[in-house]
């Protein structure tokens, strides 16, 4: 019976194997003969999806109640954005700009927290969560952030942060809870998480601003959609983990299903849920990065602006200032997560000896704000500390400009000729039925009917929104961008694998271009090789090749020690070992980061709008320009419907491999 | 927590009051306390009519809040009241935007900030010297290959501004016609970082620039002179002509009038000309000082400007 089954599949894998290739090269060459007017999606068929999501989003925001008897939606929607103002006015005055009772922006009426006690509390925390390493990485990160002048700024964003990743925290916990309780409500909730991750944020940031209204609350709100994905996942995850002899005790004990929940589930899956919010928190920061420079204010805000002026070196220090922020609320809420499991109680201790530190703590922190309030300029970080490089930074990107540019465009045009212009013209001169037949045809060699039907429709639909011309700009910028990232981030990976200096060399690489906002060397860049494709396509690599490294490397460290041991003693070299065992068996981590560095690749797309693609991106940006909500979110759903295809089809393609390995 | 600090908030609202009404005014009471709020664009002109205009009013007595907001997405903003006051409407990227909004009958044109926005191509000097004749436009198409570039090759680059402010540049090409490409930054920080390295290198190029704007104070260079402007090149949709200047507006809330009536002549009033915004603007893009100090040193050394304002 399972023979059978093996041939029938190996017999049809032999016929993938050949058939595939030779439909796609006879379309593709044939489809060259066709005519010029073929090449473009007929307008006639073009569905006015981008007036219907107007009118949706119109009928949304009318001042009339659209359920009879009710109050209208925008009453809601602005009671909701009313509460999230205030938390995120407290917050902010909390940490960076003061308490102001009086209208007005006078001198605040109570000071912030004191800058040194933020930077002590938070190194504090470090030495508790991660030991003495943690602390000083701490207490490094945000001595740099005060001392180049970006404290205020600094806070600005970790206010917005902490609230954004609060209420994400929360509502991901709850909606996570339900849909492990319940299969339906999961399978329901899976497509809109998709597009959660996948659509950018700009294509929703014009419906949140009127549905919320005009102030930090749209801002947040988009963060929060952005940022709840990862964190429903983990918490599902972690329930589903939960051994069932748990459960089992909780039922023993007579819970009901919300004690359970609480009192059991919850707390046995926190592990989970601590990773969760770790990635959350990540996402929250970059999120809010792109908010604060469309208008929120904090550090983000501060490296567009420096970057109008052309002040390369101000930016830059900004955007470090981010790094800094980002490596801090990683490190710490990694941590966290690890620490999460271990539980420690002294119940012989008297209540003042088990709190002793959080009542020191607590008396600290209220002596020092005593002190600003009486001499409020000690809360604020003294002006004439401030160290900026912003002027040799300068001169130097300059220097750079002028001096590197000659070598430099000799790649670039040699590469311009061979790959990009030959790429693109070839993707443009495709006839419009081909993209989708393509997707349809490799969907249904790797999985079947299901996702053939499903990839087509995606790529068809984009088509039929009238946006052929950006998404096959898209597909070009990102398939270009994303293959580079292969081939330059797998061989990084393998040889971060195999050495303990090299992976910490890319590991902090990695980490600061995952978290500069790319901006920073988007300019420079532009200055080297000007504006066009070339300079997105290195902004692209740049941000996706974190992926491609970190999975290749995560992937052979996990290839267990004795299988390596094994191959060596009958005889196979390094290089055998690695073609032959490693790598194989870490196809399914490699794989995983393709699909990433895609995700990535196609997330940039927001970025490269800056310095002027046409593709999806430039319409979402436009339609952000234009405060035109239905062309924004249809944009956006066509990235969404792009990263989704691409996705299925990567992940077809590694179950499919893996199907392969197993039966020969 | 939260409660605790509207508790907090409502008496500081309340001494505040005590203490403003116990205070004597330096001119007549303004007519509500309540913050007028003005936008906060991301260039530093807006950014200077926007300070002054808040010392101004702070000088009258009213309470000043800035809020940052994204110059076009300002106008949804004011529509539904969150925000009053921005500074900054140019006629050339924000005119229909502000049409539109003023349409809905939420959002008001305050007028002329006295500022008048001019946009064209243009050259640093250095590429007269390459290209003689310029910056007449004839010339400039004489000399169409000594501006390409491999993407462009044999046509000439021409680096124009983000999709978003329009500009008709395509259609002029077309018309004129120019054997140039358009190639679209997309923002202007992109836009003027190309020119910068550029400049340094000395390399031809030719594009979008705007004042009042940094850019021409810090290079040397000329607008490119093309046909002068008339209506009926735009109406015939030809546009093979000069780019039409425009005022600079300022627009508010409708709400404004009726809350501060006092405001809002005093914001009409408001004007500056294009040659003192650009010393302003040098002081901080070029110069690097600090944005409130140069508006404090302007408030100090205008007080007969803007006193007149407020009468």
């Amino acid at each position: 019976m399972t023979e059978a089954v093996a041939t029938s599949v190996s017999l049809n894998t032999r016929w993938r194997a050949w058939a595939i290739p030779a439909v796609v090269v006879i379309l593709v060459c044939g489809s060259t003969l066709l005519p010029d007017a073929m090449k473009v999606y007929p307008k006639a068929w073009i569905v006015p999806f981008i007036d219907w999501f107007r009118e949706l989003m119109a009928w949304l925001t009318q001042d009339t109640p659209q359920i009879p008897g009710l109050p209208p939606i925008r009453e809601f929607t602005r009671a909701f954005a009313g509460g999230l103002n205030y938390l995120l006015d407290f917050f902010k005055s909390l940490f960076a700009t003061g308490f102001h009772f009086r209208p007005g922006d006078g001198p605040a009426d109570l000071p912030p927290l004191p800058w040194y006690l933020v930077i002590g509390l938070a190194a504090l925390s470090g030495w508790r969560l991660g030991g003495r390493k943690l602390a000083i990485i701490t207490f490094v990160g945000l001595l740099f952030i005060a001392f180049t002048g970006n404290w205020t700024s600094a806070m600005l964003t970790l206010a917005s942060v902490i609230v954004a990743a609060a209420v994400s925290a929360i509502a991901g916990v709850a909606i996570g809870a339900l849909a492990y309780r319940s299969k339906t409500f999961d399978r329901l909730l899976s497509p809109f998480l998709d597009l959660m991750q996948t659509v950018p944020v700009f294509a929703y940031l014009v419906p949140a601003l009127m549905l919320l209204g005009f102030g930090p609350a749209a801002a947040s709100a988009a963060t929060i959609i952005y940022a709840l994905p990862p964190m429903i996942r983990s918490t599902v995850l972690g329930l589903r983990r939960v051994p069932s002899e748990t459960s089992e005790f909780g039922r023993i004990a007579g819970c009901t299903p919300f004690q359970m929940m609480i009192k059991v589930l919850l707390p046995s899956a926190l592990p989970s849920i601590m990773l969760g919010i770790n990635q959350m928190t990540m996402m929250t920061l970059n999120m809010v990065i792109i908010a604060s420079m469309i208008g929120a204010g904090g550090l983000g805000y501060d490296v567009l602006t420096a970057l109008r002026r052309l002040d390369i070196g101000s930016g830059l220090e900004a955007g470090l200032a981010i790094v800094a922020l980002a490596v801090i609320l990683d490190r710490q809420s990694q941590a966290a997560a690890q620490r999460s499991g271990d539980h420690k109680h002294d119940e012989q201790a008297s209540f003042f000896m088990r709190h002793r530190v959080t009542l020191a703590l607590i008396a600290i922190t209220a002596v020092t704000y005593a002190i600003g309030l009486f001499e409020p300029a000690t809360a604020y970080f003294p002006h004439d500390f401030v160290f900026s490089a912003r002027a040799s930074l300068n001169e130097f990107a300059r220097w750079i400009a002028v001096n590197l540019s000659g070598p430099l465009n000799y790649i670039k045009t040699a590469f311009l000729w061979t790959v990009m212009i030959p790429t693109r013209n070839f993707i443009g001169g495709l006839p419009w039925f081909v993209p989708p037949l393509l997707v349809g045809i490799i969907g249904y060699a790797f999985s079947g009917f299901a996702l053939a039907l499903l990839s087509s429709v995606l790529v068809l639909s984009i088509f039929a929104a009238g946006l052929q011309e950006p998404a096959l700009n898209t597909i070009y910028l990102c398939g270009l961008g994303t293959i580079l990232s292969l081939l330059f981030g797998i061989p990084l990976g393998i040889w971060g694998a195999k050495s303990e200096r090299a992976h910490a060399v890319l590991g902090a690489i990695c980490d600061t271009l995952q978290t500069l906002p790319s901006f920073v060397y988007l300019i420079p860049v532009v200055m080297l090789f000007r504006v066009g494709d070339y300079s997105a396509l290195i902004a692209i690599v740049a941000f996706a090749i974190v992926p491609a490294i970190r999975y290749t490397d995560f992937g052979i460290r996990r290839v267990p020690k004795h299988y390596i041991e094994a191959s060596l003693m009958s005889g196979g070299t390094r290089e055998q070992v690695l073609r032959e065992v490693e790598l194989p068996l870490a196809v399914p981590e490699i794989l995983l980061g393709v699909s990433q560095t895609i995700m990535m690749a196609l997330s940039m797309l927001v970025i490269t709008a800056l310095v002027g693609t046409r593709d999806l991106g430039q319409e979402t940006y436009i339609a952000l320009a234009k405060a035109d909500a239905g062309r924004g979110i249809v944009a956006g759903l066509a990235i969404a419907f792009l990263a989704i295809v691409a996705d299925r089809l990567v992940s077809a393609w590694s179950h499919y491999r893996f199907r392969q390995l197993h039966l020969t | 927590m939260e409660r605790l600090y509207k508790l907090l908030k409502l008496a500081g609202t309340a001494t505040a009051a005590a203490i403003l009404m116990a205070a004597p005014q330096a001119t007549a009471a303004p007519e509500s306390q309540d913050p007028i709020k003005i936008t906060l664009n991301d260039w530093s002109g807006q950014l200077i009519s926007s300070k002054i205009m808040g010392s101004v009013l702070k000088n009258a007595g009213y309470n000043v809040e800035y809020v940052q907001a994204d110059y076009l997405a300002q106008l949804t903003g004011m529509q539904s009241g969150d925000l009053d006051v921005a500074m900054e409407i140019w006629a050339t990227t924000g005119r229909e935007a502000l049409e539109a909004a003023v349409k809905t009958g939420k959002v008001v044109n305050l007028g002329e900030t006295g500022m008048v926005a001019k946009e064209e191509w243009w050259v640093p000097d250095y590429t007269f010297e390459v290209c003689p004749g310029l910056p007449d436009w004839k010339a400039l198409n004489k000399c169409a290959a000594k501006f390409a570039t491999t993407e462009t090759a044999p046509k000439g680059r021409y680096l124009g501004g983000p999709v978003t402010w329009g500009g008709f540049d395509e259609e002029r090409i077309a018309n004129l016609p120019l054997d140039f490409t358009v190639v679209h930054a997309g923002t202007d920080a992109a836009l003027y970082a190309e020119l910068d390295a550029a400049y340094a290198k000395k390399e031809p190029i030719v594009l979008w620039v705007y004042q009042p704007h940094w850019v021409p104070i810090k290079y040397k260079g000329h607008f490119i002179e093309f046909p002068p402007y008339t209506k009926e090149c735009y109406d015939s949709k030809q546009y093979n002509c000069a780019k039409p200047g425009g005022p600079v507006w300022k627009a508010a809330w409708v709400g404004v009038d009726k809350k501060w009536p006092g405001a809002g002549k005093v914001i009409r009033n408001f004007k500056i000309s294009n040659e003192e915004m650009g010393e302003l603007v040098k002081k901080v893009d070029v110069d690097g000082k600090d944005l409130d100090g140069v508006v404090a040193d302007w408030i100090k050394a205008n007080e007969a400007t803007w006193k007149k304002w407020i009468q």
